[in-house]
């Protein structure tokens, strides 16, 4: 019986390890299904690396490895003085990918361009609701339909944007997935077979990879596209092998099932590093977690209050318990590998005896509060509850009794950013296009008070200094008036900030070519497998 | 026998209503907005929000909001998911046959491991043999599948390397689905060794959900045996100098069968709940994964329409159980 099964092992788990004599075929252990193909549409990390990354590009991209955009399908790009206009000039000869479903008869050209970002921000536009439900959180979220007056076709190389009004990190916010560029031939040979919903299933881009098929819940499989405009990928077959569960992606990548895996358990990664057979990249995340007190509410509307409990937190015995030491205590609400991170920033040190006097000076007393822990396990913060039991165990110390609470999370998300929420909630944030206004305005800014701004803090010269930063296209400006607002942030402390967690990807030796990104994307365009 | 057929359907047409009401109104009884999860920590404007529920028809009465969905059920549209946007009869029709092709095989092994099992320790009452399979049967009814799914997984397929560890076949076999039940397309596309993959892919995932059926069957044969074996007519088989075999194969086990189909027929249910967990861990591409993941996001359209289906899937199996019932034992149809 034995003997038996040990053959069927050697004949079946050979997998495709043994049959990539002839093609180079990667595996990569994704940790979920995504929704669809069509990048506008969708919102989740999982989806873009399934769609937007191996089969779209963007009129820019981000340069590997970095949160810095650089020239994609369009090759450069001029601003007017006023910051309001802005001239692309695309890529000439950049085709489509050919597949069994459709065979393009030109080149990208203007109308692509105009119509993927078109369909977004016009409710008219025929393909705005092309599919049942179909909503476009993103364009939305970063206020396209608002921002964006018009987008012309100059010409066939030649796409105008004007906005509204200046907005420095746009070109950032056309690298991120939901501004991929897709087809308008495909689409509309699509719109004539009756077929629009189709665009969402068999998707068609420039990217790296064509797509040949998907089992739903199971398996994504895309191969090179022999007519990508950048270097060509260096592996033959892309696939990816749908594994929710980290300890099972885990045991996949031991037994040789799959080259590379998203997200292992935290408890996994000593192990990992150990295994002979696998290599471990780290590097930090684009993330924050934060205990966002309600600025608004007695006592936490006293600085001294904040002041006060931001000392009492021992943010590395969070990290230790929490992340097993794959995170970094925080200090700044932007991260460290984001442009214009202050480093003159100093944190509230932990210092028990100076928390409780400074209470006692603001005169509270026996305090008694909430802690919100999120109910879900985040990139950002993986257990709020164990690191909400850290914090009621350091409060208690200072003679600050918690109570810790929490909800389902769509729950926690609705009911957190309530003005009149009591207590103080423990949050996160990922970023979406490396920006710091994505993580200043977005989630500090006065606008963003009974929403993102989970303080409920509205600072009026640190809501000023980021609203210019958002409008100044210099670079150098842009960063020191960042800086200015870290500095106040951290004067007035409306959070505790707690970590950014670290980015830990272990993958099979012998994979070459992969870069981090920190923006959590994972791409295969340069990735190489030893034969 | 048709008059029994024909009752047994009536019954099923309120249970069938009945079902789509709960199945409507439970998950909007939890706590949860689905419009606000699509955009995550992404806070939604509340014109953003209203614009997306009218979009949605989520904005309507409830009342209105059920009879639509009902009369679409009635003529084949169980709408589309709020979050993948697709429709989830195709869905449904998509990752269903994985369900079954994994709780087919899991209630073949415990059927066939079961019965007998059940069969033996009754003969061998109060022996070592008998105390040390219901021993194990309790294990194995108290075995937290996801656990033990793991353990299995670490065991077979990390260290000993004896099975793959997930999915349904290896990468290197590709075919488009014809059936949609892997070990008959890998049969039909003729690829060399496709079938001996999807059957080295299916064991340890069958075994797992067969645990806790098959500890239920065999106990219940057990018992159920043993009420029959002390009847008068087996004392008398046996006086007449039957066969071991004919008295327990034969006249015995027909009428200790009776129990155990309702309790094969139940376990049909308690596999689909089993499944939900067994999918996860094994990265099987069944409706049970794909609803509990629905259930995370407030995908209403998905999980009524999912439960819906289901659940007249059981009505179905429940309905099938019956008529086995009748043909067993005649009395039942009247």
């Amino acid at each position: 019986m034995k003997y038996k099964l040990t053959l069927a092992a050697a004949l079946l788990s050979a997998t495709f390890f043994a049959s990539g004599a002839s093609a180079k075929t990667f595996v990569y252990c994704s940790e979920g299904s995504p929704e669809g193909f069509d990048p506008g549409i969708y919102t989740a990390g999982t989806t873009f690396d399934a769609s937007a990354h191996p089969i779209y590009n963007r009129l820019l991209e981000f340069k590997s490895g970095t949160t810095q955009p650089e020239a994609g399908l369009a090759q450069s790009w001029e601003i007017s003085a006023d910051g309001t206009v802005y001239t692309f000039k695309l890529r000439p000869n950049v085709k489509f990918q050919t597949t069994d479903f459709f065979k393009p008869t030109r080149n990208l050209n203007a109308d692509d361009v105009v119509f993927s970002i078109g369909r977004q921000i016009d409710e008219k536009n025929a393909w705005n609701k092309y599919i049942s439900g179909a909503t476009w959180e993103y364009a939305d979220g970063m206020g396209f339909p608002k921002l964006i007056k018009s987008i012309e076709k100059v010409d066939d190389l030649t796409v105008k944007v004007t906005l509204n009004r200046p907005e420095a990190p746009f070109l950032a916010n056309l690298a991120m997935p939901f501004a991929s560029i897709v087809s308008k031939e495909y689409a509309d040979s699509l719109d004539k077979a009756g077929k629009k919903e189709q665009l969402n299933q068999m998707p068609v881009g420039t990217g790296p990879f064509t797509f040949v098929g998907y089992q739903q819940d199971a398996v994504i499989r895309f191969k090179k596209n022999a007519d990508f405009w950048g270097p060509a990928p260096k592996i033959d077959d892309l696939v990816f092998a749908i594994t929710t569960d980290a300890a099972v992606r885990y045991q996949k990548l031991k037994a040789g099932e799959c080259h590379l895996m998203p997200y292992p358990n935290a408890a996994d990664v000593k192990a990992m590093k150990a295994d002979p057979n696998l290599q471990v990249l780290e590097q930090e995340g684009l993330n924050v977690a934060y205990l966002a007190y309600n600025t608004t509410k007695a006592p936490f509307d006293k600085l001294e209050v904040r002041k006060a409990l931001n000392k009492a937190i021992n943010k590395k015995a969070i990290v230790d318990s929490v992340f097993q030491g794959m995170a970094t205590p925080a200090v700044n609400p932007i991260p460290p590998t984001m442009w214009s991170y202050s480093k003159a920033t100093q944190d509230d040190t932990y210092d028990l005896e100076a928390a409780k006097k400074m209470l006692a000076d603001a005169g509270v007393k026996d305090l008694s509060m909430k802690v919100w822990a999120m109910p879900v396990s985040r990139p950002y913060m993986l257990n709020a509850r164990r690191a909400a039991e850290i914090i009621q165990d350091d409060f208690a110390k200072i003679g600050v009794k918690v109570e810790i609470v929490s909800f389902e999370w769509a729950e926690y998300l609705q009911r957190s950013k309530d003005k009149n929420r009591d207590g103080a909630a423990i949050m996160g944030w990922t970023g979406d296009n490396g920006d710091p206004d994505n993580f200043l305005d977005t989630l500090l800014g006065c606008d963003a008070v009974g929403g993102n701004n989970r303080a409920q803090w509205c600072n009026k010269e640190f809501d000023a200094l980021v609203k210019k930063a958002k409008v100044v296209s210099d670079l150098a400006e842009r960063t020191k008036l960042y800086e200015e607002a870290q500095a106040i942030f951290k004067k007035d402390a409306p959070w505790a900030t707690i970590d950014h967690s670290l980015s830990v990807v272990p993958m099979r030796k012998g994979v070459t070519g992969f870069t981090q990104s920190p923006l959590g994307d994972f791409t295969f365009e340069a990735v190489d497998i030893a034969q | 026998m048709f008059g029994f057929l024909l009752r047994r359907i009536a019954v099923l047409i309120p249970t069938f209503i009945g079902v789509s009401i709960i199945a409507f109104s439970f998950i909007r009884l939890l706590p949860g907005d689905p419009v606000a999860l699509l955009s995550g920590e992404r806070v939604m404007s509340p014109e953003r929000h209203a614009q997306i529920s009218a979009q949605l028809g989520l904005d309507r009465p409830l009342v209105v909001q059920y009879f639509d969905y009902l009369g679409g059920v009635l003529t084949g549209d169980f709408g589309s998911s709020i979050v993948s946007k697709k429709p989830i009869l195709d869905q449904f029709w998509a990752l269903f046959p994985a369900t079954v092709e994994l709780s087919f095989c899991a209630i073949v092994i415990a059927v066939a491991l079961g019965i007998p099992a059940g069969v033996i320790a009754a003969i061998k009452r109060g022996s070592i043999f008998d105390q040390g399979l219901m021993g194990i049967a309790l294990v194995g009814y108290s075995m937290p599948i996801f656990w033990w799914g793991l353990l299995l997984i670490i065991l077979f397929s990390g260290t000993l390397q004896w099975f793959p560890v997930s999915g349904r076949i290896s990468l290197m076999f590709f075919f488009p689905p014809v059936t949609g039940f892997m070990l008959i397309d890998s049969l039909l596309s003729g690829q060399k060794g496709a079938f001996a993959s999807a059957i080295s892919h299916l064991a340890l995932p069958s075994i797992v959900l067969a645990t806790i059926p098959l500890a239920v069957i065999a106990r219940q044969t057990r018992s159920a045996m043993l009420e029959v074996l002390s009847e008068d007519y087996v004392r008398t088989a046996r006086a007449k100098g039957l066969s071991p075999f004919r008295v327990v194969g034969i006249h015995a086990l027909r009428n200790a069968m009776i129990p155990v189909i309702t309790t094969i027929g139940l376990q049909i249910g308690v596999m689909l709940a089993g499944a939900i967990l067994t999918e996860t861990i094994f990265s099987w591409p069944g409706i049970g994964k794909w609803m509990v993941d629905s259930v995370f996001r407030r995908d209403y359209a998905v999980i009524q329409g999912g439960l819906l289906l289901i659940a007249a899937i059981i009505m179905f199996v429940n309905l099938i159980v019956d008529l086995l019932y009748g043909l067993i034992n005649p009395r039942i149809r009247h």
